[in-house]
């Protein structure tokens, strides 16, 4: 007679319930959502069936938002309140958008910090505008899938500095999504090509968008996909192969400095024309501008490609450096993976190819790979694990540094570091009884302050006081999976840990986060208090359901003493969030973390046991 | 936890040794890393999370250390209390100096004639120099020779240096 398996009341956290997971491609001129039904990876469609949400959002007169191909139709009509390409902003200060003459938005002059963007709804951070589109996306995904997400993976390109990522992230905060793995967008379409194909070799995954371009090395075998190398762009795609057109346009119909309507209107028209000239020998642009003057000129594709050609020998240095970092020659190459829309150029194909003597690999839809590499990772964090999970070994695009004497930047953390990675420093004080410090990073790879991305001013207070020189502060800098930095500090002798204070020089602060997640909620809700405890809740509930699954996998690793106290633990935890008392929550929250970390590092530790041992045994079967 | 008191040869399941067999280190860092990344514990609770950082983030210490030659032979003499000092330690044969001077000017030329080729050239000769470095490391490592594994991890420190000096001229070159 089979034995049957009856679990404890209370001990059944449901494992096999299948966790409901999305991955979207955040993109520069179009976004997507996609998930993983029945072991396959789709993109999810609107109701009209398109699967691409153009990236955007437009402030309506009557206070509403569009976004998508709506607010993209009255691009022309409403310039300045329907904003496209917000990714170019996201993390990005006024001094970093090369021209903006032809960028009909009008941008806040700040001096520091994120661009601001002035419509008619008030002045806009790229971030607000990222969650509008995110929030499309969320909804659509909910009601396909007909139940709560248990998180999202989001998408940026490898070649997101701090500031571009934490950006992305805060966006996804607002929009209500619980991120679970920022993903590198050459690493999402490594994963959905190499599923799809069964590869193992070194591949180069080739990415230009419409606003970025990445260029990543992976080594692909059973079961983990390591980067090598990453470079690119941030600021190269196919928004400026449309821009030269643009200008060609000015300067062959001598047309006068225009109104933001008609440049918005020949913009639209550029890309069109590019698109159109992939597959045709020459395209006839036409156009009734405002002012009535009518634009009638035609482009040869042999034209465009001399127009071009310097955008394209610019993607080839980044290639370049990534392959040297990689130490790799390019017969070491398996094959080269085209991701974005601007890859369909027959001139990006044909760079490529003569680059690696090889012709690329484009049988995968160049729009969607992004997002389904996505949702397949996004299926595996949520916790739906199979046997053929894979292992994704990413790695920092840009080094970071620290600012020392005389503007100088000492490197702390290496580009092309395999994450998650830390480095600790230590630091004394200048004078008697200095309780802070400031420490300021950056990110580059170059040796002067003044070259480089500044990320954030570290302030460390609470330093306890004595006598200049004495104290030994070792500051730990750990860059996560995701690619963000966070900063702890505890001097050495005291063993006191160090108060951070993060300002960072191109994002949110967390204050300006709250107040944006404030107004943004429906009136009913704007209660601080109530949306605290329902956090507070969620928090719980999390913390609930990850013991559970833990007591069920490993409760053989505590005595029954230790088992007995969390399970009342975590009982006690289910009635504060029956009283609904926010406090005793957190309270109880805090109780049941301190009482399972030993159990965390047991059970770690027994995992690695298992992953070794299973080699042994195959040892002994022979 | 116990796996952070491990030294990084024990971590990755290897004898603690110079000589290592790179092909079972590879297998090892992704097995381990399998059990223990961060991805794996998305959804797990804040302590699992925060323990499961510490412990990849060392892994992949670990991995870099052992993987690379010069690397693994100070981070094997460190575990054996010598600290190999090459900021401080200047002391060099008098041939190694004569190399060394002899491959600064070969730079310098090549250089000035934005010569690549010359460049790639030096490269080579340089990467056969510290290959040659590290079959000595497995002898003297053998024979617990610890200074003059010491002397020779100083002169492939200084190698590795003059190389990423060279790739960083042709880069610029290229450019």
């Amino acid at each position: 007679m089979a034995l049957l398996q009856i679990a404890e009341p209370g001990m059944s956290a449901a494992p096999h319930q299948h966790k409901l997971a999305i991955g979207i491609d955040l993109g520069t001129t179009n976004s997507l959502v996609a998930t993983v039904q029945s072991g396959m990876s789709t993109v999810l469609q609107d109701e009209h069936g398109h699967a691409l949400l153009p990236s955007v959002v437009r402030y309506l007169e009557d206070g509403n938002i569009a976004i998508g191909h709506l607010a993209q139709a009255a691009q022309s009509a409403d310039p300045k309140n329907t904003i496209s390409s917000v990714k170019r902003f996201m993390g990005r200060g006024i001094n970093d958008i090369p021209d903006t003459t032809h960028i009909p938005y009008k941008f806040r002059d700040t001096g520091a910090g994120m661009v601001q963007i002035e419509t008619r709804a008030g002045i806009k951070s790229p971030v607000e505008i990222s969650a509008e589109i995110l929030r499309v996306l969320k909804d659509r995904a909910e009601k396909a899938l007909g139940g709560e997400l248990t998180g999202a993976v989001i998408t940026v390109p490898a070649y997101f500095d701090d500031a571009q990522r934490q950006a992305t992230k805060d966006a996804a905060r607002l929009a209500g999504l619980n991120v679970l793995r920022l993903l590198n967008e050459p690493t999402a379409a490594a994963v959905a090509y190499g599923l799809d194909n069964a590869s193992e070799g070194v591949y180069v995954i080739y990415d230009l968008g419409g606003g970025t371009f990445d260029v990543s090395i992976l080594r692909l075998s059973k079961g983990v996909f390591e980067v090598l190398a990453t470079n690119g762009d941030s600021s190269l795609g196919g928004d400026d192969f449309d821009h030269r057109i643009f200008c060609w346009i000015l300067s062959e119909a001598e047309l006068p400095p225009l109104n933001q309507e008609d440049t918005r209107l020949l913009l639209t028209k550029t890309r069109e024309v590019k698109e159109w000239l992939s597959e045709n020998y020459e395209a006839q642009i036409t156009s009734v501008l405002s002012t009535g003057k009518i634009v009638n000129i035609k482009l040869t594709a042999d034209k465009l490609v001399e127009l071009t050609q310097t955008l394209v020998t610019k993607t080839l240095n980044p290639t370049r450096k990534a392959l040297r970092d990689a130490n790799l020659s390019i017969e070491e190459i398996k094959g080269v993976v085209l991701v974005g829309g601007a890859t369909r150029m027959p001139q990006i194909r044909q760079a490529v190819a003569e680059f690696f003597k090889q012709e690329p690999l484009t049988n995968l839809d160049p729009d969607k790979v992004v997002a389904l590499g996505a949702a397949i990772q996004a299926n595996v964090l949520a916790g739906n694990r199979s046997d053929d999970d894979l292992l994704l070994l990413d790695v920092i695009p840009l080094s970071l540094g620290l600012e020392t004497m005389g503007g100088l930047v000492e490197r702390l953390i290496p580009r092309n570091a395999t994450l998650p990675v830390a480095r600790a420093q230590d630091f004394t004080t200048f004078k008697d009884g200095q309780t802070a410090m400031s420490i300021h990073v950056l990110q580059g790879e170059r040796e002067l302050v003044s070259d480089c991305r500044s990320l954030a001013k570290f302030e460390l207070r609470g330093i306890p006081p004595m006598a200049a020189g004495a104290a030994r502060i070792r500051v730990t800098f750990q860059v996560d999976a995701d690619g963000l930095l966070s900063v702890t500090a505890r001097e050495q002798s005291s063993g006191v840990e160090a108060e951070i204070v993060v300002k960072p020089s191109y994002g949110l602060s967390e204050d300006e986060i709250t107040n944006m997640l404030k107004s943004s909620f429906e009136a009913a809700e704007q209660d601080k208090q109530a949306r605290a405890l329902r956090e507070s809740i969620v928090d719980a509930e999390r913390l609930i359901e990850a013991i559970n699954a833990a007591l069920a996998e490993d409760g053989h690793l505590l005595s029954a003493d230790e088992n007995f106290t969390i399970q009342a633990q975590v009982q006690a935890l289910k009635t504060t969030i029956h009283d609904k008392n926010k406090d005793h929550i957190i309270q109880a929250i805090e109780i049941l973390n301190h009482s399972t970390e030993n159990f965390a590092g047991r059970r770690m530790d027994a995992s690695v046991k298992k992953a070794f041992a299973g080699k042994n045994l195959n040892k002994l079967e022979l | 936890m116990e796996l952070l008191q491990r030294n990084y040869f024990e971590l990755l399941g290897l004898p603690t040794q110079f000589e290592i067999d790179l092909t079972i280190l590879d297998e090892h860092y992704r097995k381990l890393q399998s059990e223990v990344h961060p991805d794996r514990f998305v959804t797990a609770s804040s302590n699992e999370r925060m323990q499961s950082m510490q412990i990849a983030t060392q892994v992949n210490e670990a991995y870099q250390t052992l993987k690379n030659n010069t690397a693994r032979a100070r981070y094997l003499l460190q575990l054996n209390g010598i600290e190999t000092l090459e900021e401080s330690n200047t002391a060099m044969p008098a041939d190694f100096l004569m190399l060394q001077m002899e491959w600064r000017e070969a730079i310098d030329d090549a250089n000035a004639a934005k010569n690549v080729s010359a460049l790639d050239a030096l490269l080579i000769e340089i990467k056969q120099m510290a290959k040659a470095l590290s079959l000595n490391l497995n002898h003297q490592f053998a024979e617990n020779s610890y200074s003059q594994a010491s002397e020779s991890v100083r002169k492939l420190s200084f190698i590795d240096k003059i190389s990423a000096d060279i790739n960083r001229a042709i880069e610029q070159l290229e450019n």
